[in-house]
């Protein structure tokens, strides 16, 4: 089990309020992502959650028991690091013991779990290593063994990739996200990156300056974006938002396009100069100076010979267009 | 970026190094090399060394007429006994101070270092009076504590500076595992901060060992250390300076063979914390 309740936490330091006031409900088995830029919230909405940060008010709810006052090792969770954390001095089995020792398992079942955990997640020949041995995907390896072996009620995750390159950063994504779907058991994850958010997530939780802008799956985020925050940041590459007369046209203050859904057109539309082209090959990226809205990326199929200079002509495809009234909410 | 140091910079910082290391080390030379003189030979103006005349009746005769081996077992026990107390007092202090600081933490350990800053003569005489009362006075008890009390902010201090390098992040991670404090203290920060605890230890034990004031003032017989046994020699008879020096000599050669053997590590103890 592991249904997590938050009702009306707040979590001010000193005067500052870093948290107004959050209620939210994340079912067992969800995977839920919270995502937003720096210093929205997000990772002391985490280590509210995981007890290394008290509230200032509200309550939090464990399986229905209130574990608000509880210390972290009482609320059965396992946490994943950014920096990994794991203790340097003792072995990766060691490590990954280190919960069931603490827990007063006898041995011999804390070995055989600490096996399983290796073998799921290839260590069984790290072993005996110390973590200063280990490359970077090892060593966050190595952490979510440590957090499985508990058999937690939900996983908690702070960025546990941003130290990773790249292509290790996809690998681990997938792994972890293969991870959810045989333990299924609740993970909540921190990341800014909205790609591994819109990726791994059941639910997304979009949070800026504390407070939740949207709570919904990816593709609800995706299609129907609560306001121009929400609209701004998931989607990649960034939904064009555009205030002006084109959007009073549409009977809104300011109208959202993604840069998937311009097409280049040879009549009509909004005419413009190409700023920049990238060819992906797949994809075509234009930055596109227009006469009636400013400047506005279009994602464009990879056979699109677009060059700097060039002439175009954008329309936004039919249905596609957001609409957002004066407050930024959706209309 | 860095100067690049042409081999004659370089020869001269080498110069100007073994001087202040000689400079500084003399004292100690000239006592052990006066502790191989007659006494005659020792009090010679001006001072000889290479037409002195060499023996080790020194050492026969102070071995002789003292009970080296109490000196030296009370100063072991001294020295080490109140470094580890020491230390089981301030690692919980230093954890505290390091990882949950309240608002006055800094001031906390301003003050602390300041103890250090007053005279022990001040207190003399209220110890003096506390010991005699307690029955702690020429107890190895008493001095353990006394020297414990005495270094304790040095000890903080220096694990304070220790720990303070380790990252939160691991700590919160055992709290996460289920350790209790006291387990997140014994089976993760300790092991992490061995070598920050051995230096200080070292540190600790070394300033006991040569420690003067409190151990001649507070002891008479049972529990003098080698500080009071070298004293011992500058007593009735006048002053022997190379009797005196032969047990000067007996009395820091072990700190000093210990020191040698623990450099690396005091070095590193002494400076961490100052280059990040």
């Amino acid at each position: 089990m592991g249904k997590i309740i938050l009702k009306s936490v707040r979590k001010s330091f000193g005067p500052v309020d870093v948290i107004p006031s959050i209620n939210l409900t994340i079912e067992n088995g969800e995977f839920v992502v919270f995502v937003g830029p720096s210093g929205c919230g997000k990772s002391t909405l985490l280590r509210l959650i995981a007890g290394l940060e008290d509230t200032t008010s509200g309550v939090i709810e464990i399986d229905g028991a209130d574990a608000t006052d509880l210390p972290p090792a009482k609320r059965g969770l396992a946490m994943v690091f950014q920096s990994y954390a794991l203790y340097p001095h003792m072995t990766v089995r060691k490590n990954i013991m280190f919960p069931l020792k603490m827990a007063g398992m006898e041995i011999g079942e804390a070995t055989k779990r600490a096996d399983a955990a290796a073998k799921v997640l290839n260590l069984t020949n790290y072993m005996e290593r110390k973590p200063g041995q280990l490359s970077g995907g090892q060593r966050q390896r190595v952490a979510i063994g440590r957090a499985i072996v508990r058999e937690p009620a939900a996983f908690l995750f702070d960025e546990p990739l941003s130290n990773l390159d790249a292509a290790l950063r996809v690998n681990m994504r997938q792994e972890i996200t293969e991870l959810h779907q045989s333990l299924k058991t609740t993970m909540i994850y921190v990341t800014h990156d909205q790609v591994e958010a819109m990726t791994m997530a059941d639910k997304i939780v979009v949070l800026n300056a504390g407070n939740i802008e949207q709570v919904g799956s990816p593709l609800d985020l995706y299609n129907h974006p609560a306001n121009t925050f929400v609209a701004g940041f998931i989607g990649s590459p960034r939904m064009n938002l555009i205030d002006g007369p084109e959007a009073t046209k549409l009977g809104a203050t300011t109208i959202g396009i993604r840069p998937e859904h311009l097409d280049v057109v040879t009549e009509g539309g909004w005419q413009g100069v190409v700023g920049l082209s990238e060819h992906l090959g797949s994809d075509t990226f234009l930055k596109v100076e227009t006469d009636l809205v400013g400047t506005v990326n279009v994602r464009a199929g990879g056979e699109v010979m677009l060059r700097h200079g060039d002439k175009v002509r954008l329309s936004p495809q039919a249905g596609k267009v957001h609409r957002f009234g004066p407050d930024g909410k959706a209309i | 970026m860095a100067r690049a140091v042409t081999p004659r910079r370089k020869l001269l910082y080498t110069v100007a190094a073994w001087s202040v290391a000689l400079l500084i080390f003399f004292p100690v030379l000239w006592t052990i090399l006066t502790s191989f003189k007659t006494e005659a030979s020792a009090v010679a103006s001006p001072p000889e060394l290479i037409s002195a005349d060499w023996t080790l009746d020194n050492y026969a005769e102070v071995w002789g007429r003292s009970d080296y081996p109490r000196f030296f077992l009370n100063s072991v026990i001294i020295s080490v006994g109140s470094t580890l107390l020491g230390l089981l007092i301030a690692i919980p202090a230093a954890w505290s101070m390091a990882f949950v600081p309240g608002p006055k933490t800094k001031d906390l350990l301003m003050w602390m270092l300041s103890t250090k800053m007053m005279p022990a003569a001040a207190v003399l005489i209220p110890m003096y009076l506390i010991f005699q009362r307690t029955g702690l006075f020429d107890s190895r008890t008493g001095l353990v504590l006394a020297l414990m009390l005495m270094n304790l902010p040095v000890i903080v201090w220096m694990l304070y500076t220790y720990f303070k390098e380790i990252p939160g992040e691991i700590l919160e991670a055992a709290r996460m595992d289920g350790a209790s404090l006291r387990n997140e203290i014994i089976y993760v920060l300790t092991p992490m901060a061995i070598p920050g605890i051995a230096s200080t230890m070292l540190l600790n034990i070394i300033l006991a060992w040569n420690e003067s004031f409190w151990t001649i003032t507070l002891t008479t017989v049972n529990a003098a250390p080698l500080s009071a046994f070298i004293a011992s020699f500058s007593a009735p008879q006048g002053l022997f300076y190379a009797k005196l020096s032969a047990a000067s000599t007996m009395a820091i050669a072990p700190i000093l063979i210990l020191g040698w053997f623990s450099q690396k590590q005091l070095v590193r103890g002494l400076t961490f914390g100052a280059v990040k």
